[in-house]
């Protein structure tokens, strides 16, 4: 069974975004900023991260940038899901080493659509 | 509203479209046509069915229509098929027009203009290799106001994250608000142009790829098989016809056959004329032949 770790500082995202990937057969890994995340990877190294952009402590940028030069980093298919719905910051997520990118707000569609396009459905 | 109401729209519906609106799905007529009711100032459904059985209702009549059939499209709907037209038919295609290096799509049922986009940004994404080629996309629909819609090229946000890959939106969108709209150049690789699929074809002249996916599931028996047939008239020889995943020709027409291993792609077979092409007789503006990719 596939492993997705959701990063989000609210509860309420993650308890979302859990409800519709184990509905797609995900074993769910829940952080709630970029720290504890790191913490999470160093431990077990995911197949999937749904990944927020502004939280405390460590947003998701930061985060994805320090993912990608762990050992194995490049491993894990990184989607983002954020309310930055701007170009400015889809380019930059990518240029990070995002994988694909939801705009905030989502629903169980996009979700399969956007995993769908990265392979992990 | 009453039964016999109920039965007019219906009538109605497949007499001037060819949908065939079963009975278990009475509550489209409510929820597509109630919308429409308050929009022509009518108190009830009952009374917009008053307007339409008064004589010289046609327009009011063709709006009914147009908003009874409208379905809903995303971008690259189903992958499959847009796989397929890149890796298998395109290829095919390109090889059998090597000499006039010319290519005719025609999407029939486009809808608010996501799959004939879908097709441009493919086409605009190999450039390189169709480098001289002359590449037409016909897109037509019943509906005008969907038409409108495609024509502008601009999509909910919504929209944009059904089926499009995100490189895609940085590539081929840009942002308007809340909105993101498909760039001018992939906006110009597409012509729409308002058909009803129970008219004839005859004027559109040659295709090699038609697109008709998800419309016949709406029709009966008769009106797929006259659809087919007159879309075979309409298609080159080794020309394709893709379905939806739901639809087929078996049983209907003998004027296709299945591709061999692709599943809702099927090649014309030699036993129909392709009309005159497009150059001959067609009453589409210059601009829509020459659109080079």
């Amino acid at each position: 069974m596939k492993r997705c770790l959701v990063i989000d500082d609210s509860s309420v995202i993650r308890k979302v975004a859990r409800r519709i990937l184990e509905g797609f057969g995900f074993t769910i890994v829940e952080a709630a900023d970029g720290r504890q995340a790191l913490d999470a990877c160093v431990k077990e190294m995911p197949d999937a991260i749904l990944l927020d952009w502004n939280m405390p402590v460590m947003d998701g940028y930061e985060f994805l940038r320090a993912l990608r030069a762990m050992p194995h980093g490049d491993k894990p298919k990184v989607v983002f899901c954020t309310t930055e719905n701007d170009l400015a910051h889809i380019a930059r997520a990518m240029h990070a080493g995002a994988d694909e990118y939801i705009m905030k707000p989502f629903d169980k569609e996009i979700v399969e659509a956007k995993f769908q396009e990265v392979g992990l459905i | 509203m009453t039964p016999a109401d109920y039965d007019f729209i219906r009538k109605v519906l497949k007499e001037r479209s060819g949908y065939v609106l079963l009975p278990d799905k009475q509550y489209l007529i409510d929820s597509r046509l109630n919308p429409l009711a308050r929009e022509l100032g009518c108190a009830s459904l009952m009374e917009l069915v008053q307007k339409m059985r008064a004589p010289g209702a046609t327009a009011l009549l063709d709006r009914v229509t147009e908003t009874m059939t409208i379905n809903e499209s995303f971008f690259f709907r189903d992958k499959i098929p847009f796989d397929r037209f890149k890796d298998t038919i395109l290829p095919a295609v390109m090889e059998a027009r090597a000499n006039t290096r010319r290519l005719r799509i025609w999407c029939s049922a486009c809808s608010t203009g996501q799959e004939p986009y879908s097709l441009a940004m493919i086409l605009r994404s190999m450039k390189e290799k169709l480098a001289g080629w002359n590449i037409e996309i016909l897109a037509t629909d019943i509906s005008r106001d969907v038409l409108e819609r495609a024509k502008a090229g601009i999509y909910t946000q919504f929209e944009v994250q059904r089926g499009l890959p995100i490189q895609m939106l940085m590539q081929f969108f840009e942002q308007v608000g809340e909105q993101w709209r498909i760039s001018e150049e992939i906006r110009r690789m597409v012509q729409f142009r308002h058909l009803n699929l129970i008219d004839r074809f005859s004027l559109l002249g040659t295709f090699d790829v038609v697109f008709c996916r998800n419309v016949l599931i709406y029709f009966d028996h008769a009106t797929k098989t006259d659809v087919l047939e007159r879309i075979a008239q309409q298609l080159a020889p080794e020309g394709y016809l893709v379905l939806g995943a739901a639809e087929t020709v078996v049983g209907l027409s003998e004027s296709f056959k299945p591709h061999m291993d692709k599943r809702g792609v099927y090649v014309r077979t030699g036993g129909v004329s392709p009309k005159p092409a497009l150059a001959a007789v067609s009453p589409l503006p210059a601009a829509a032949a020459k659109a080079v990719v």
